[in-house]
Parts: C-alpha cells; structure tokens; sequence
C-alpha cells in the first residue's frame, strides 16, 4: 500500500518509485542470506544508555548521544548474528553540564586521552525462550575487557516507508574500576549498567 | 581619609575596592584549585563550588562598580618620579588585569550556565543563563577559565611585585598611596626624586 502510495504521490518520478518498489520486494528475497543491518542512529532510533546508583538512594541515567555501529543476523541460524558499536565518549550526556564535564574528564572517561569507546560482539547465544546472550569486547577508558549481555528481541518486519528494520535491547553491568575508573561515589555505586538498545534498518543489494 | 580621589591620592572608596578585589582574587583562585579536587563524599564537595559562583558573581557587581568609579572621578597622575616606561608598562598591566577579570569571569559565568541552569548566589539571587547549550560548551569554558584565572593571578603577582620594587628600591610612594596615604604628607611624597641609576 505505502509503495502504491508513494509512486502515485511522486508524480514524475517514476525512478524514483521504481527503487523504492525495488526495496521493498526485496526481503522476500533474502530470507536465507545473513542479514545485514546499520543501526539507526540518523533517525535516532537507538540509544546508548548508562545507569548508576546514587547514594544508593535513586537511579541516575545517562546516554551516549553520538554513536553508530551495524549488526548481522542470520535468520537461518541466529547464533551467527554480530554485532558492532562505535560510541563517542565525549558525547555522554546525563542531563547536567558540570557533571557531564565531570565524567568526561580525568576522574572518569578521560575523554581527551581516550577518544574512543565501543563494544563488538565475539559470540552470540539464543535461548528457547527467545532471549540471548550476546558476549563481546567493551572498551572504555582505554581498556578493552570482555563483557556479557543479556538481549532480547524487541521485533522485526517491514517499516511504513519500503524499508525493513529489527531491533534488540541488551544490558550488562560491571565495576567502573574495571575500566579504570577509581572515583569514589559510595558503596553503592562501585557498578555501572550499561542498555544498548538499537534499531537496524537492513541493506538490501 | 576622603572618600574621592585627588590628582595625587586615591581616595577612602578607591583604596577599599582595590584591597577588596585583590583578597577576593587571590581567594577565589585558590578556592577553585582546591575545590576541583575534593571527592564525593567531601563536606565541601558541594558547598565549595556553590560559594565559588556566588563570590564570583559578586565579585562581578564590585569589579563594574570599581570600574565604574574609576571612569567617573578624577585619577590620581602617576608619581612623578616613574619614567615612561614604567608609567606605559603600568598603564598596560592595569587594562589587562581589568580584561582578565572580566574574561576569567565570563569564562566560569559560562560553565555553569553551559545547560541553561542559572548560577544561584546564596539562595537571595540568581543569574539567568543567557548563553548555553553551545558545542563543548562546559568543558571548553572550563578550560579557558582555569587558564585565564593562572594569568590574572600571575600578572597581579607581578603588579604586587612592582609595587614592592617602587616601595622597597625606588622608595617612592607608589604602594603607599594604594594604602591610602596622601603623598603630600608623606615624607616619601615631599623628597625629590631619586636620581636615576646611570647618572
């Protein structure tokens, strides 16, 4: 429906309506290939989030506004699925100027010494129950230390505009003094929770 | 003591806001350096910071006052015993210290307003936040204070180490009119000038 919509909107663009019908006969297609996605991060449908304790008394949130990163799928056998993320750590944003600059600098990220912060998944695990176990490489700070996820798929299917999308959410915590961070903001804080939540809009062709 | 000045001494008013800024410099400079590495769970992690801005921001009021005085009322001329050079050098070291505060405040003014939150003074005021939400804004204003802040604090080193050079060796009444004497009763005022060195 959307692409008879668009090509009888379009009027003259016939090229145009042409690819985008092209698009989205595609995933018929494709089933049994390795899916590849990139994850939406121009349309901001993913989000790099952070939560910590404070004082033991609340939860404080932050995210990382400024990332990017694909993932593959296989829909034949998931288990050889990946997943790869490019986090600007300079772009951490927790919704208060002064502590941003705070944790960007040398208590915390170090952002200036270390500009660079990812994950990029070595092994993929899917349970019965649907949810998986992605493990990976985190760096942070500087130091790169394997960290476990625990994921669920959130859903897949074709999006109103010819395209295709399928989105996971996954978490993991570790000590902040695992990647170099000895700041000390009460016993109740020594752990950080890291949700990735993204969506991957698929490239066909 | 009057409270104005004269064509050779600096009046009750000029003297208190010079002595008043200088405390308030050399305080505030060595607040900041301190309070940045206080940790979590210090007393002063957040009252320190707190009273930084507040005296910050007062310092401002005094600092337009102090310049708004000076531009009105007559300044004293220089003592005549300085030479050219120096007069030029003081002249300049004078404009640049009035810059550096100004920039040094803005540059904190900045950072705390990076995310549109005002600065509070004490609960009585606040500052609105008129520039905010620039790129890097925080950090980058962050960075530009603590350096400009090191320059002012330096070059008022300098300017209290020249008035120690015309007080000590020169034996002029350079420090002593800041201190509020009037160079006319001083003994220091009614001696002829020293000679100069080479002759």
């Amino acid at each position: 429906m959307t692409i008879l919509r668009t090509s009888s909107t379009a009027v003259g663009s016939l090229a145009v309506a042409a690819a985008i019908a092209a698009a989205g006969l595609l995933p018929t297609t494709a089933a049994a290939e390795v899916e590849k996605y990139v994850i939406d991060t121009e349309g901001a449908h993913a989000f790099i989030q952070f939560r910590i304790q404070h004082l033991g008394y609340s939860w404080l949130y932050g995210r990382f506004n400024d990332f990017g990163g694909s993932f593959t799928y296989d829909t034949d056998d998931p288990d050889n699925s990946s997943i790869q993320v490019d986090i600007d750590p300079a772009s951490l944003d927790s919704n208060h100027a002064e502590r941003d600059k705070h944790l960007r600098g040398e208590d915390f990220l170090d952002v200036d010494q270390y500009p660079e912060a990812g994950f990029a998944s070595t092994a993929v695990t899917w349970h019965e129950d649907g949810t998986g176990t992605v493990t990976g490489d985190l760096t942070l700070r500087g130091i790169t230390k394997p960290v476990t996820l625990e994921v669920e798929e959130i859903g897949a299917g074709p999006d109103p505009w010819g395209g295709y999308r399928r989105g996971f959410e996954g978490s993991t915590s570790f000590p902040l003094k695992d990647f170099g961070i000895d700041y000390d903001l009460g016993p109740a804080s020594t752990d950080v929770e890291m949700i990735l939540s993204v969506e991957g809009i698929r490239q066909d062709g | 003591m009057r409270l104005s000045n004269t064509q050779d001494s600096y009046g009750l008013l000029a003297v208190t806001l010079h002595w008043l800024v200088a405390i308030t410099v050399v305080g505030l400079f060595a607040l900041g350096l301190w309070m940045v590495e206080l940790t979590y769970y210090d007393d002063w992690y957040r009252s320190a910071p707190a009273i930084h801005k507040a005296v910050g921001v007062l310092l401002f009021i005094v600092v337009a006052l102090r310049l708004g005085w000076r531009t009105r009322g007559p300044r004293p001329a220089p003592v005549a015993s300085h030479s050219t050079l120096e007069r030029r050098a003081a002249a300049t070291a004078h404009v640049l210290l009035y810059a550096l505060l100004f920039a040094v405040m803005l540059s904190g003014y900045l950072i705390s307003t990076a995310d549109g939150r005002p600065v509070d003074v004490l609960g009585v005021f606040q500052v609105p936040a008129l520039i905010s939400d620039l790129p890097g804004q925080a950090d980058i204003a962050g960075k530009v204070h603590l350096y400009l802040a090191i320059s002012l604090v330096s070059l008022a080193g300098l300017h209290a180490l020249a008035a120690l050079k015309h007080h000590v060796i020169d034996r002029d009444p350079t420090l002593l009119r800041m201190l509020g004497r009037d160079p006319a009763r001083s003994p220091r005022g009614r001696r002829a000038p020293a000679p100069p060195l080479d002759s």
